[in-house]
């Protein structure tokens, strides 16, 4: 007995930045992959041959929009392992006896949870936690402070880890500056960005050019979840994390995802294609539902100034209302929104991006993430305004 | 009714939200994130809030974890070790709920609207002439009033427990006909943040420095023993304690942490017939007691009732037993029952 949660009355997403829905040109690329044309990449006779060119198609074409070369597109299992794959890979393949790995203070955990283990933190793997983990600070809008990376520099500097827009509260972060400075004081070490809340808003090609390594997921942009690629830069040092048949250039063992891969590539397509107009007409409509917000409910301050964030990002603290709360009286009247960050129970955890910007305890408390996309409407704002007006408002009576 | 129902991931409040649902209620299901350590009981693993996640959506309720464990800390944990610290015997499940679910959790739910907040625990709450009553569960083997026997009038007008009336069987069968996966799981052991491999010695062991400490014979003053941490030992407390020269074993009467002294006695000596309460610490159903009034006193969440007469008139607060009992370990609630009702909660107290 499973009854199913959909709601009775309207619905209105705002979690984009969680995931979206399949678009529905990935659903017709990827369908004949889950029937007819099921073989295995790997293999040598027609079924298996023609997996494998879908499989070079869809590399191909995501190679070119990313810039990158086909021989870099190494396709994963998602953003996570894209991460891991990086700080862990680069980690393996350096010399060094104690390497440093550099993070800014605002990475998503699939990024500092790695580079804690590889220096002997929670989670640690005997032989891969030898590194030295420094961590950029942040300024108060939540964009790294580049001085504050340069004095973590050094030569022994092994990787750089800098996402090119933040999760939480949606900061484009200087990539190009970062890289800039990067080169100059630790030559030696690979820049890694992940690029997974970028993606659907900004020209990814250009954005992370300077990077050595490149983390995308799929689902982000409409394609499947569990697909995701790791651009690695020819010449960057990288040791698999996953052996076995040594698929991916022994990058990436096992059976390729070709529906997964295909998916991908037609989303990516499709973002592409649209980006410019749908990141106009989502940053419109997020405005209209951030200044609504902030001229109608007093005490509501944007947690990252307007010009620094994604189209689709609203992050909103509401002063003296807890979050829990006010998530479960949005989820009641149809509004699926977020806090931004989610431990393994799914209970919202303090926010370390909100830390790093200086905003703690009651105040990272009151936070509510509201990130917009592709199938956002005018509607969906105004259920929003509605429903957090008097959610907010009982709260507080 | 709208109620935010308060799930462990057991199966009381499993079956306490299907009951809920099953009567026609606006139900939605809440598990409170009470601890981030390690822990393998109670309510507070990823283990758990899972089984309450997954109950949630067989009923076909929304369900949301709260993260309480800042709070959990403060009032619970802290106070624990600090009792622990001056040689007292807490009892956290009650502090717990009295300050974090029958507290802050209610008046979140009332905050956000909620007519009622359900729980899981075997008792009762009784509406009768506009006046409720807290009443023993139906079940007298899992009967858990005594830990919400801190509740008043307030807290009961909101709260609603609708498995205090069925026995823990008709509970498990319940869920089992649900196909509930809680159905089968045991019964939660144990302080919830303390992880059965750590024990209380480990987990206290870190926020403390235990000390070993004498033993001395109360009567004699004489040292029979010695213990390697007296912040671990109990008022009441037999094992470790040897037997007096007549072979009768020994009980703990005193544990003087600062003299690093534990003082014991046979079970004669030992036993006693008044204990003194903390007096902030009574609480009280629907009015308190009279001096000299009779009640029947539960001394822990499962000993016997022993009748005993309310003394109030003073600073001082204390009930004098009718008949001679074990030591009681300050620290420990004594919850107060009705001498005519002897199901019916009437208050209780914190021994001194």
């Amino acid at each position: 007995m499973s009854p199913t949660a959909a709601p009775a009355g309207p619905l209105a997403y705002f979690d984009h930045a969680a995931t979206v829905p399949l678009r529905p040109e990935v659903a017709l690329a990827m369908a004949p992959f889950a029937a007819d044309r099921f073989g295995n990449a790997s293999g040598s006779h027609r079924l298996a041959r023609d997996a494998r060119a879908a499989l070079e198609d869809a590399r191909e074409e995501i190679a070119s929009l990313l810039g990158a070369r086909p021989a870099e597109v190494v396709f994963t299992g998602g953003g996570t392992e894209s991460d891991n794959l990086a700080v862990f890979g680069v980690l393996a393949a350096c010399e060094r006896q104690r390497p440093a790995i550099v993070c800014s203070a605002i990475e998503h955990a699939a990024v500092l949870a790695p580079a804690r283990a590889a220096a002997g933190g929670a989670g640690r793997v005997r032989g891969l936690d030898r590194a030295e983990l420094r961590v950029a600070a942040v300024d108060r809008t939540g964009v790294i402070d580049l001085g504050a990376l340069e004095e973590c520099l050094g030569d022994d500097v092994a990787l750089v880890s800098v996402m090119l827009a933040n999760n939480e509260v949606g900061t484009v972060q200087p990539l190009a500056e970062a890289a800039a400075v990067v080169r100059r004081r630790a030559p030696g070490a690979a820049l890694h960005t992940d690029a997974v809340q970028a993606a659907p808003f900004l020209d990814v090609a250009r954005a992370a050019a300077a990077a050595d390594l490149v983390t995308l997921s799929a689902h982000k942009l409409g394609g499947p979840k569990g697909t995701g690629v790791l651009v690695v830069r020819e010449g960057t040092p990288l040791r698999p994390l996953v052996f076995g048949g040594g698929q991916e250039r022994e990058r990436r063992s096992g059976t390729h995802d070709v529906a997964g891969a295909v998916g991908m590539a037609a989303a990516l397509r499709e973002s592409v294609a649209h980006r410019q107009e749908e990141g106009a007409r989502v940053a419109a409509l997020r405005d209209r539902l951030a200044d609504g917000l902030l001229s109608s409910i007093p005490g509501t301050v944007e947690s990252a100034p307007r010009e620094l964030v994604l189209p689709g990002h609203a992050h909103l603290r509401f002063a003296g209302v807890e979050q829990e709360e006010l998530l479960v009286l949005l989820d009641e009247a149809g509004v699926c929104a977020s806090a931004g960050s989610a431990c393994a129970s799914g209970a919202i955890e303090p926010s370390h991006v909100l830390l790093a910007m200086g905003v703690g305890g009651r105040d990272a408390r009151s936070a509510v993430r509201f990130t917009l996309g592709a199938t956002s409407s005018e509607l969906d704002v105004q259920l929003a305004l509605t429903a957090t007006r008097a959610a907010v408002e009982r709260l507080r009576h | 009714m709208r109620v935010l129902v308060a799930m462990s991931g057991g199966v009381d409040s499993s079956v306490a939200a299907a009951l809920l649902v099953e009567a026609g209620h606006d139900v939605i299901g809440a598990t409170l994130k009470l601890w981030g350590g390690p822990s393998d009981s109670g309510c507070c693993s990823v283990a758990d809030v899972d089984d309450a996640r997954r109950v949630a959506q067989q009923l076909g309720i929304a369900h949301h974890v709260f993260d309480l464990s800042e709070e959990f800390e403060a009032a619970v944990v802290t106070p624990y070790v600090a009792a622990h610290a001056a040689a007292r015997t807490p009892n956290p499940c009650i502090e717990c709920n009295r300050h974090i679910k029958f507290d802050r959790l209610l008046a979140r739910a009332r905050r956000m609207g909620f007519d009622a907040l359900a729980t899981g625990h075997h008792a009762r709450v009784e509406r009768h002439a506009g006046r409720f009553r807290l009443l023993r569960g139906v079940d007298a083997a899992k009967d858990q009033s005594y830990v919400l026997s801190m509740l008043g009038q307030d807290q009961l007008s909101s709260v609603v427990l609708p498995v205090g009336a069925l026995t823990k069987d008709e509970v498990r069968a319940h869920a089992a006909g649900l196909g509930l996966r809680t159905a089968g799981k045991p019964d939660s052991q144990d302080v919830c943040f303390i992880a059965s491999t750590d024990g209380r010695r480990g987990f206290l062991g870190r926020r403390l420095s235990l000390r070993p400490g004498r033993v001395v014979d109360a009567l004699s003053g004489a040292e029979v023993g010695a213990v390697d941490a007296v912040e671990l030992v109990t008022v009441g407390q037999r094992r470790g304690m040897g037997h007096d020269p007549a072979g009768a074993r020994r009980y703990v009467v005193a544990v003087d942490p600062a003299a690093r002294r534990v003082l014991v006695a046979g079970a004669a000596a030992a036993s006693i017939g008044r204990v003194a309460l903390v007096p902030d610490s009574l609480a009280w159903v629907d009015g308190p007691l009279g001096h000299g009034a009779r009640a029947v006193a539960q001394v822990s969440a499962h000993g016997r009732p022993a009748a005993c007469i309310f003394e109030g008139d003073g600073t001082q607060p204390a009930i004098v037993f009718g008949a001679a009992q074990r030591p009681v370990a300050p620290g420990q609630t004594i919850a107060l029952y009705a001498l005519d009702d002897p199901a019916a909660v009437v208050g209780s107290g914190i021994a001194a």
